[in-house]
């Protein structure tokens, strides 16, 4: 398998663009409509060609890898291809083009469709409410975990902690610390949640267990309905953090079992691209008892004409402006729609199948730890590359060299040199084979291949080091960095 | 549901019968049986259905249409779809393998480049939410950066963005207090101002131009007043095609939408939040920052950089729990810049202003209209205060297929019978004559 990614000499936008001069002098007062000591002298930004910018932003792209270029195993991410239908939609006049502020008689369609989308996810995730506003999965958690509060708080109770298992994402514990709780880290049992030791961290003071099932490690939480009891039992929450739902839609929900809120990543399970970070969105979802701490607006309903409710004085307010990313709910919706329920149900399947047969085809060569089946996605420690003066790192960025995106690594935290990999139910048997093969060979490789790679990528290994040191975050620190050396021999400095 | 053969061959490597085995560990007391939803649709079923569905939305380019209040319809070069549709930046995630996502990671640190030389700041992130999660993310930030448990934030900001910062001061224990505009000028009133500015305050939020329209003229005596307190400044950054930057005039923090630089309106988002500070605050600031580095044989590269504040290495202690954010649209921004240039930014800006003083002169002129009701320069934006109600126009407006500027007097009561009206590039001279033809009937 060979792969070479292309490389263009792409300088920077901004290089070789001396600011033109005006032919005629630009007047940025408007005639002293805005005064003198108001406007800006000149705006460094350069005039460029539509043909050139094309040309730039288009060689930058083909220095990227996408889930369209080829696999992109990155756990916990579920990087599965994203169908194009949906990005056709939303470039429809009827999706792009509206204000939102519009009266609410001239959006009935958009209306319609999140009530609806609404309906789907309370469909899938067992819940009674949700909220669609919430801009990314980090987001929805700060949602949730202000639902959290305010139910304690109109029960007049004041909760002080927040508990997360250690091998939770970052964005659990930031979340809560941002709703402003204390938050206990639980430490797992073979990997799972230890029921005796929440038992022990259970108190008076706690507001919410935050749990993602299956878990980072791909483990199905089993006990999770002692979980639930434990928590309930002590007057606070259960949280599902919903990043791993690709792994149980229509085989079991988060309300099935017990937890009272889940956040939804739509770019995740639901298909929308992820945009090289983002936009994402990140719906909030809650059982009956909470609807009413929800954001506002809700979108009602009656005899097929939607409106907005503002009038909901228990509401938590608002999370972000209007509706939240809008067009990554109009992809989400359609790929409901197209699949279906018994498609959804058959995603997970397939997730399921990839990740355990890869799983079986990798774990002689790594270490598994923590019993054998998996959900959606497997932790394998890179431990054996030890033995060769090797870190995951270094087998990681050999992956790239072989034409596959990384895994996500040193993620869980529980693992010693993690490789999560995740395949989602995108990648067919053949391409699952050619990254176990991948792997295989990486591993007789000479051990100094690895240590310098990746080789076939635009560029070789990176110094992060340097960067955090030298703190260029833009053209201007650039020039001012070049510049530096020669205005230090004249003497030059800052005023 | 049927198997494929290949699934078969690897249920028969796992030594299984069914996939039903792989969900053996899932108790039966919380397994579900499928899911209540209609079959899925082909392409075609879902593009009909769609479309009827969406047939009942009235687009802004059917209707002349005079909203903004945070989101703004500019025109979008074609070329920004051509750049932001490559499916390799679509279709990637978070540059966490530096060497295979240069494109992404180059085209970052332009967007933060062009920022940097709009509002004039240090550091710019490559991206928040959007603009009202920038602005909280500040109060948070201004939080950290000057211990003060109360935050001031002007009246004059839109009841969206309050909203929001309220939700996130709250979780922070941070108590929020307005400063009154002045009543003539819109801008804030630095009586007000100063009489709030005390020992426990952290910082101030204003906007140029703010929710109403003017733009902010007083920036220096804003930045005296509150000594070393930090100094939130909200721009629409278009508007700094003309203005000057607030780095200049001693912003600590500048945040905004950069939805207005070739982002669709989309029914309010996706947007960008635009999100800068000074480089003596940059570890104290949220979301991902790319810094340029080397690689092994020398050549200049791009990487995240200055991990440690963020969630995944910090936890708990991290300065924000941003993870996703907005990058796709940073993407769009920097297309916009670079397509429109210097020369293009400040004609299109300059052409806003124009339309606006235009469309408010004339409105000016109806009988029983006054416009603007802030005096002062504005900039694409501005107050129009009437005889009749708000409700009233809005109404009349619709039902001659107009859409209306938003009313004001239900979020400001001392606002009666007010409303704020935006125009851009996108309206044509006949979209004016028409809002005024219709104010002229209903005058």
């Amino acid at each position: 398998m060979r792969y070479h990614q292309a490389l263009h000499e792409v300088p920077l936008i901004f290089e070789g663009c001396d600011r033109p001069k005006d032919e005629e002098p630009f007047d940025p007062t408007l005639g002293g409509y805005l005064p003198m000591d108001m406007v800006r002298e000149d705006l460094g930004i350069p005039d460029l060609t539509e043909r050139d910018v094309v040309k730039h932003f288009v060689n930058l792209s083909q220095m990227n890898f996408g889930v369209d270029n080829g696999m992109y195993p990155l756990g916990s991410c579920t990087m599965k291809y994203n169908p194009k239908i949906c990005d056709e939609i939303v470039t429809w006049k009827t999706v792009a083009d509206m204000h939102p502020l519009q009266d609410p008689s001239t959006i009935q369609g958009s209306l319609r469709l999140m009530y609806e989308l609404e309906r789907l996810l309370c469909e899938i995730a067992g819940m009674d409410a949700v909220s669609l506003q919430p801009a990314a999965g980090a987001q929805g958690e700060f949602t949730g975990v202000h639902i959290v509060r305010a139910f304690h708080e109109a029960n007049g109770e004041v909760r002080k902690e927040v508990i997360v298992p250690d091998s939770a994402h970052g964005t659990n514990p930031a979340s809560a610390a941002m709703v402003g709780y204390d938050v206990l880290e639980l430490p797992s049992r073979e990997g799972l949640v230890d029921t005796e030791a929440l038992k022990a961290a259970v108190s008076k003071d706690t507001a919410a267990f935050m749990l993602t099932n299956p878990n980072t490690l791909g483990l199905f939480e089993k006990n999770v309905k002692e979980v639930a009891g434990i928590i309930h039992d002590s007057g606070s929450l259960l949280y599902y953090d919903g990043a791993n739902l690709n792994a149980i839609m229509g085989k079991t929900s988060p309300g099935k079992m017990d937890f009272d809120i889940v956040h939804f990543n739509l770019h995740k399970t639901f298909a929308t691209p992820h945009g090289g970070g983002g936009p994402g969105a990140g719906p909030v979802g809650v059982k009956g008892k909470l609807e009413e701490f929800l954001p506002v607006p809700r979108i009602l309903e009656q005899n097929g004409q939607f409106s907005l409710d503002y009038d909901r004085p228990k509401s938590i307010g608002k999370v972000r402006a209007f509706f939240g990313n809008y067009a990554v709910l109009v992809r989400a919706y359609a790929f409901i729609r197209m699949n279906g329920g018994n498609g959804l149900t058959s995603i997970s399947e397939n997730a399921v199948l990839n990740s355990n047969y890869l799983k079986e085809r990798l774990k002689d060569d790594f270490e598994l730890p923590y019993g054998d089946l998996r959900k959606h996605e497997f932790v394998l420690s890179g431990r054996p590359l030890k033995a060769k003066g090797l870190r995951t790192i270094d087998f990681a960025k050999r992956l790239l060299d072989h034409g596959f995106h990384a895994p996500t690594i040193y993620f869980p935290l529980v693992v010693d040199e993690a490789i999560m990999i995740e395949p989602t139910e995108s990648e067919t048997k053949e391409t699952l084979d050619r990254f176990a093969d991948s792997c295989k060979a990486i591993l007789k490789e000479d051990p100094e291949l690895l240590r310098t790679a990746p080789h076939n990528t635009a560029r070789r290994r990176l110094n992060e080091a340097k960067a955090a040191r030298d703190m260029i975050f833009s053209w201007r620190d650039y020039l001012e960095k070049k510049e530096a050396p020669a205005r230090q021999e004249t003497g030059v400095t800052r005023a | 549901m049927a198997l494929s053969s290949c699934s078969l061959e690897m249920l028969n490597y796992l030594r299984l019968k069914s996939v039903e085995e792989l969900f053996k560990d899932i108790p039966p007391k919380v397994r579900i049986s499928g899911l209540n939803i209609p079959e899925g649709l082909s392409e075609i079923e879902l593009r009909r259905e769609l479309d009827a569905v969406m047939s009942k939305n009235v687009p802004a380019s059917s209707m002349p249409c005079f909203l903004g209040g945070g989101i703004y319809n500019h025109h979008i070069p074609a070329a920004v779809r051509t750049i932001t549709s490559r499916s390799e930046f679509i279709t990637a995630y978070t540059p966490y393998q530096p060497e295979i996502s240069q494109g992404m990671l180059q085209a970052l640190f332009e967007y933060q480049s062009f920022m940097t030389e709009l509002t004039g700041m240090d550091v710019v992130n490559s991206s928040m939410y959007d603009g009202s999660n920038a602005l909280a993310e500040a109060i948070l930030m201004s939080h950290r950066i000057s211990a003060g448990k109360r935050f001031l934030i002007s009246r004059a900001v839109s009841p969206e963005k309050k909203d929001v910062a309220r939700v996130y001061a709250r979780g922070a224990d941070i108590e929020l207090a307005e400063v009154m505009y002045h009543p003539e000028t819109g801008l804030v009133d630095l009586n007000d101002l100063s009489a709030k500015v005390a020992g426990d305050v952290s910082g101030f939020y204003f906007e140029t131009p703010n929710f109403f329209g003017p733009i902010e003229t007083q920036i220096g005596e804003i930045r005296r007043i509150l000594k070393d307190k930090v100094m939130v400044v909200g721009v629409n950054p278009m508007a700094l095609a003309l203005l000057k930057p607030p780095g200049e005039l001693g912003a600590d923090i500048v945040v905004g939408d950069a939805q207005v630089f070739g982002c669709p309106m989309n029914l309010g988002g996706p947007t960008i939040g635009l999100f800068c500070c000074k480089e003596e605050h940059v570890r104290k600031m949220p979301g991902r920052l790319i810094g340029m580095t080397t690689d092994a044989e020398g050549q200049q590269s791009f990487c995240m950089t200055l991990q440690t504040r963020e969630q995944n290495i910090r936890r708990s202690k991290a300065t924000s729990n941003i993870c996703t954010n907005e990058a796709l649209l940073a993407v769009s921004v920097a297309a916009y810049l670079a397509l429109v240039g210097r020369n293009g930014l400040r004609e299109i800006a300059a052409t806003n202003v124009e339309n606006m003083r235009s469309l408010s002169r004339r409105i000016s002129t109806v009988k029983g209209f006054v416009s603007p009701k802030f005096r002062g320069p504005h900039f694409n934006e501005f107050v129009v205060s009437s005889e009749l109600s708000s409700k009233e126009i809005h109404e009349g407006l619709l039902g001659r297929g107009i859409h209306g500027g938003l009313e004001l007097d239900p979020q400001f009561p001392e606002l009666e019978n007010c409303a704020l009206y935006a125009t851009t590039e996108m309206h044509s001279e006949s979209d004016h004559d028409r809002l005024l033809a219709a104010l002229e009937e209903m005058a």
